[in-house]
């Protein structure tokens, strides 16, 4: 079944009504009811009947609850792209959308009162104050929520608005949070569906959602059709086949158990283990794309009066920060946005890193730190008059070495930049430059004072990321939210699988999770997997009695 | 089981709704060959003959003659296979008084093909009938020559049962059954009309003799029959088993009903004298040394001397003989063009599609414990029969086989099942019923699934009950029903695990507590049934607690678990946490005295299950909750799909062809796309919300003691009070 189209169903209980006499949750009461209502009335031409497992009744019925309905969906809905606006929304509806909220929401007076790890109970039409988190924990912008629960909202359902900061990358991030939470992406048109279809609209509304919805899915289909060639779709579809040849050899097993060679599994996890490393590469990309979105983190760091600061002011043009030449006179972390070739980028201009015993001074190292852990790129300055010293040996290996212990899957490339390059000893420089070239990636020199060398530092930031120039042809294929979405499901079903095996299941668990990683892949919803495998069971194997 | 209630026939004859208006004539049967022409059976054939004829009797008129009162019933099940049969016992115990037609008495529920019910998703339908209240379950029980569970530690859920059956003990115990049913009567006859009444509804069946039998609810179960023809090489003749009669001239009944009718094939192998084969070189294949049942009732578990199967192998010299005469098979001499199912392929089939395979298997089962013949399992051929022995003779230890019967195919006619809703009656014709391959199906079990609900359904129609659907989430043979009426079949449709999206919670364990209770309150559960059922409940629910309070430290228990599972066993840790880890079974727990020894080995099992997989299934069943709760939302049988633009045309055209009862069948209608669900969705909202408003209306305007509030239009606020 197609993820799409499931969210587009009614998540509307249906009224009992004796003109549609099926039981939905049928308990034994329940549809014992049913049967004799019906005989009642002998209007009703059918008894719908799903039955259930009276073994499992207590574990379902407790669970209820929570899944009424469909799933919750979430979505940027003031106007993007448009410039800076003051405030930009995300909004959630449906079943969960507190709970997916309260994920990645922190309202600060429950911080601290009670440290953040009780559920999110909000008052429905309460304006709550606080933090949107990401899943590390790491603060994406403070917001306003806003929660109207069901059915005093637009959509009927639980609603919370997120009233974030009015800038694209802020609203990106936050979305992207909530879908980590399990919201998926919403449809173009589908609060406005799920309003109608909950009966909030007004009927001459109708044509025009209709009309809304299939322009936009037209369009969707334009562009969806447009990007088959791209890469990202040649990934996708790749993957999807890979997951489809798994399940042909596993079902083959179950459906024709005498009638086929036994399963090969180490080759088969290995298969699972590509294809996973398949994955990852491709969410790496996403946040690639996740970067051109929401913007470099440029940290520079280095030993006191390198020149730190003035090349955070050429760099940005600005007096931003203090220069003196006065060591430590950076106490704190100064920002300056930039713009790189298009790509928006945050300077962070730190504290000279020294054993120092000044207390201000210790915070502030403390800080450049954790600016450089969190960076994308780092900037390591020195200045040309030292040379290479002792002290810059130590610092990059302690920032090494904080990198590892903080378990980051991808340190962040290291830049080195030669400053105060107008009055260095010429005869110095290539020697060092060989003896530090395995810990950075690019060398610039530049001239803080001059703003020389600064245009080569961008192009080294750039290409260090990946990021060629925008203009440039043969660039990384982008990854839109949805295609995020697509991702992101896929690898928590390959997360599942993953554990599947570990613990030894038997294979038809393991079909359970291909089945949704294929389901999560495919492009256009509505395939039916079980055809499709079926297909490629009886072209591939002999079978038959 | 439920005693014979004999109904007031004047009930009978009530008009009854006319639900489908009769179309044009549509037909996309093929032509026939000529032979069937000499049998000059077509007699003035048409329903305006049959109802004349029928309405110069007179409703009232009709009672009054005893010998007609003989020929009415209640329910008339057309064939005695296995859907007839459990169409017909099912009605019958319902208490319905029912008629069962059928070709030939001594064939009832015969096993034309493979002598063996079971195998993956087969057995989930067998168990689910039995759940119900079937009886194939406890015939395959009864009449097992071999058993064996396949896919044992592949999952619960694909775990499977399958059993060799004695193929006439089994036809002859079934007939027992069928025969001790005082509400169950057993004729004779080839039916070749169906009667049809004034308002498009079913009023009986007319014989090839000139019999006319009455009922308001008419099941057809005619297998093979329907204009059959078999082939051995290029020799055919009409016939629906071999030396059986086929039946001839319902095919163009129906068609002038306005039925849309097709040809399938399928075909069977050879049989060969056990006496004749060399099975020492053979490697044998035996039962399981604990034997496992189909049906929940303990009394049909009798246990018995279990027989063997053997396994042979094609060899270069089979492939040769083949590849040497393929143009003698009607397949690639091409005199043949229907294609056969793709899971039963023909030997020459399998040999030229997978050249590259040097040998293939093939089983050799027996057919019985008095019969000498053998079933050649994988070696079903459409070659002519001189060839036939020598093909035989080149597999290992049938060197000097002796063939009984040689292999043929057989070509039939169905009625491809979107003509029928999911109650198994056909659109077209109130109280007309299809069951088993008429509606395209090939296996016994299927044939099964379908005969139970179309009897359950048939009785309840003559009762003028509310018919039953099983939703696809519910059972196998719920899936099975909503795959039939639903999709484009273009070959025989056989059960697979992998039809079913949520297997995992349709297993055959649990067979009982998703359809015992149904069954009970349809009434084919007697009181017996029910206890034993109720009461394996309970104890199954009690072990569960008892596990999860029951505590242990250490010891050998602690030392075995982590051996087997390789992890560590904490102190005081629960009966319940130990069983969840991997491996561990509840046999280790009997092993050293946690286990329960009121529970029997299958209610052991269960509780295991329940345990190990709760996670798997607790998600499962939340996902399954969901798509509940949005597919199953019912769309109204007269939607003029055509009127709605905002439908692609293609969809327009399939859904009014099918006509979904829900949104989630909608979906599944190959063609018909998501935007096309949201575009019905918003349309079915719409027309709701205007019924609404005109009732409101209405109700305005005639209990308006106010004026001008019954001429004030309704505001939105009226709209939205009638729509929450």
């Amino acid at each position: 079944m197609a993820l799409a189209l499931i969210r587009l169903l009614p998540w509307r209980q249906p009224k009992p009504h004796h003109l549609f006499p099926f039981s939905l949750n049928p308990t034994k009461t329940h549809f014992l009811f049913h049967l004799r209502h019906c005989q009642a009335s002998t209007s009703s031409p059918k008894t719908l009947i799903l039955t259930q497992d009276e073994r499992s009744n207590g574990s379902l019925s407790a669970e209820r609850e929570a899944i009424v309905g469909s799933g919750t969906i979430a979505a940027i809905v003031t106007s993007l792209g448009g410039g800076p606006a003051a405030v930009g929304i995300v909004r959630l509806s449906g079943p969960t959308a507190v709970a997916v909220a309260g994920q990645v929401f922190r309202p600060v007076k429950r911080v601290k009162e009670e440290g953040g790890c009780v559920a999110w109970r909000p008052k429905s039409h309460f304006v709550e104050y606080g933090y949107v988190l990401d899943n590390d924990g790491n603060v994406i912008d403070e917001v306003l929520a806003v929660p109207m629960l069901a059915p005093r909202s637009y959509t009927r359902e639980d609603v919370v608005e997120l009233q974030c900061h009015g800038n694209d990358v802020c609203l990106h991030r936050v979305l992207r949070a909530c879908l980590e939470a399990g919201a998926t992406l919403a449809d173009p048109g589908e609060f406005t569906l799920r309003a109608f279809l909950n009966g909030r609209l007004d009927l001459s509304q109708a044509e025009n959602i209709a009309r809304l919805i299939s322009a936009k899915s037209a369009a969707a289909a334009d562009s969806a059709l447009a990007g088959i060639q791209g890469g990202f779709s040649s990934l996708v579809k790749s993957l999807r086949i890979q997951c489809i040849e798994l399940l042909t050899e596993l079902e083959a097993r179950l459906d024709f158990e005498d009638e086929l060679p036994p399963l090969c599994f180490p080759s088969l996890i290995d298969k699972i283990r590509v294809m996973q490393h398949d994955l990852q590469d491709a969410l790496d990309t996403a946040n690639y794309d996740k970067l051109l979105q929401s913007g470099l983190q440029i940290a520079i760091i280095g030993r006191p009066n390198v020149g730190k600061s003035s090349l955070l002011n050429a760099w940005s043009k600005s007096e931003r920060a203090i220069v003196t030449e006065i060591a430590g006179t950076t106490r704190d972390v100064v920002e300056a946005n930039v713009s790189i070739h298009g790509i928006p980028a945050t300077l962070l201009d730190t504290a000279g890193i020294r054993e120092t015993d000044d207390i201000v001074e210790k915070i502030g190292v403390k800080r450049s730190e954790a600016a450089a852990l969190a960076a994308d790129v780092i900037i390591m300055a020195i200045s040309a008059v030292d040379g290479w010293s002792e002290e810059d040996a130590k610092l990059i290996e302690h920032i090494m070495t904080s990198q590892k212990s903080a378990n980051q899957a991808m340190t962040a490339p290291m830049i080195l930049v030669i400053n105060k390059d107008d009055c260095k000893p010429k005869d110095l420089l290539i020697s060092f430059e060989e003896i530090c070239s395995g810990l950075f990636k690019k060398v610039v020199r530049t001239c803080a004072l001059t703003g020389a060398g600064i245009s080569e530092l961008e192009k080294a930031v750039l290409e260090v990321r990946g990021l060629e120039p925008i203009s440039s042809a043969g660039r990384k294929w982008t990854v839109n939210q949805r295609q995020f979405e697509q991702l992101l499901r896929t690898q928590e079903a390959f997360v599942r699988l993953h554990t599947s095996i570990e613990e030894q299941l038997p294979m038809d668990f393991w079909t359970i999770d291909l089945r949704e990683a294929a389901l999560a892949l495919g492009q256009i919803s509505g395939d039916d997997i079980s055809e499709e495998v079926l297909t490629s069971i009886f072209s591939k194997f002999c079978i038959g009695k | 089981m439920a005693s014979a209630t004999p109904r007031l026939l004047s009930s009978l004859f009530t008009p009854l709704r006319l639900t489908y208006p009769i179309h044009a004539i549509r037909t996309s049967h093929r032509s026939r060959t000529l032979s069937f022409l000499s049998f000059n059976l077509r007699r003035p054939n048409g329903r305006l003959r049959t109802v004349s004829s029928f309405a110069s009797n007179g409703t009232n008129g009709m009672e009054r003659m005893g010998q007609k009162d003989e020929e009415r019933y209640d329910v008339i099940v057309v064939g005695g296979g296995h859907a007839g049969c459990e169409a017909a016992l099912a009605s019958a115990r319902l208490g319905a008084r029912t008629l069962l037609l059928t070709l030939n008495l001594d064939r009832i529920a015969w096993q034309p093909c493979n002598p063996a019910v079971g195998g993956p998703a087969k057995s989930q339908l067998v168990h689910e009938v039995d759940a119900l209240g079937g009886e194939i379950g406890k015939m395959a029980d009864r009449c097992y020559l071999q058993k064996r569970v396949l896919n044992l530690s592949k999952g619960p859920a694909v775990r499977a049962l399958r059993a060799q059956t004695d193929k006439r003990e089994y036809a002859m115990e079934m007939k027992k059954v069928v025969e001790s049913n005082s509400n169950l009567f057993i004729r004779e006859a080839m039916v070749t009309e169906v009667l049809i009444g004034k308002n498009d509804n079913i009023q009986g069946v007319r014989t090839f003799f000139g019999m006319d039998f009455f009922a308001p609810s008419v099941v057809l179960t005619t297998g093979t029959f329907m204009s059959g023809k078999i082939w051995v090489g290029r020799a055919s003749m009409p016939a629906g088993r071999a030396g059986e009669s086929a039946s001839l001239g319902l095919t163009e009944n129906l068609q002038s009903l306005g039925f849309e009718t097709d040809r399938l094939k399928t075909g069977t192998p050879a049989r060969v004298d056990c006496r004749s084969i060399d099975f020492s070189g053979l490697e044998p294949q035996y039962g399981d040394d604990e034997v496992s049942w189909f049906s929940f009732d303990p009394e049909c578990h009798i246990e018995r001397e279990q027989m063997c199967c053997y396994l042979t192998r094609t060899t270069s010299e089979t492939h040769k003989l083949i590849s040497d005469n393929l143009n003698e098979t009607p397949t690639y001499g091409g005199w043949v063009d229907a294609k056969g199912p793709r899971y039963c392929p023909s030997i020459e089939d399998k040999i030229v599609r997978f050249r590259d395979k040097e040998s293939h298997q093939i089983f050799l089962e027996p057919e019985g414990r008095t019969v000498p013949e053998l079933y050649v399992q994988g070696f079903s051929t459409g070659l002519p029969e001189r060839l036939q022995l020598a093909l035989l003779r080149t597999l290992p230890g049938l060197e000097n086989c002796v063939m009984l019967r040689p292999a043929y195919a057989v070509e039939y006619d169905f009625l491809p099942a979107y003509q029928c809703s999911r109650s198994l009656m056909t659109k077209k014709i109130e109280g007309l019923f299809f069951s088993g391959q008429i509606n395209g199906t090939t296996g016994y079990e299927e044939a099964a699934a379908q005969g139970i609900i179309s009897g359950i359904n048939a009785a309840r129609h003559s009762e003028r009950k509310p018919l039953i659907v099983l939703e696809r989430e519910s059972s196998y043979i719920g899936t099975l029903i909503d795959d039939l009426v639903t999709k484009d079949l273009r070959e025989p449709y056989r059960m697979l695990t992998s039809r079913s999206e949520h297997r995992l919670l349709l297993r055959a364990d649990n067979a009982d507590s998703r359809l015992t209770p149904l069954g009970r309150e349809i009434g084919l559960i007697d009181d017996r049934r029910w206890e034993l059922y109720q009461s394996k409940q309970l104890r199954i629910k009690e072990e569960k607690e008892r596990l999860k309070n029951v505590r242990v430290s250490g010891g050998e228990f602690a030392a075995e678990v982590t051996t087997v599972s390789g992890q560590p066993v904490r102190d005081h840790t629960t009966l319940e946490s130990i069983l969840k880890k991997p491996h561990v079974q509840y046999k280790l727990l009997d092993k050293h005295g946690f286990g329960n020894e009121n529970l029997s080995r299958c209610e052991k099992d269960c509780v295991e299950i329940d345990i190990k997989y709760a996670g798997f299934i607790m998600r499962q069943q939340s996902h399954l909750q969901q798509i509940v709760n949005q597919e199953h939302k019912r769309l109204p049988e007269d939607l003029d799909y055509y009127s709605m633009t905002t439908l692609s045309h293609e969809s327009r055209e399939k859904l009014s062809k099918v006509r979904p009862q829900t949104i989630g069948q909608a979906s599944r209608i190959g063609g018909v796309s998501p935007a096309d669900i949201t575009a019905l969705l918003i349309w079915v909202e719409s027309n709701r919300r205007k019924a609404n408003q005109r009732t409101q209306q209405e109700l305005l305007r005639s209990g308006a003691t106010d004026n001008h509030m019954a001429a004030s239009s309704p505001t939105d606020s009226v709209v939205q009070a009638t729509a929450i």
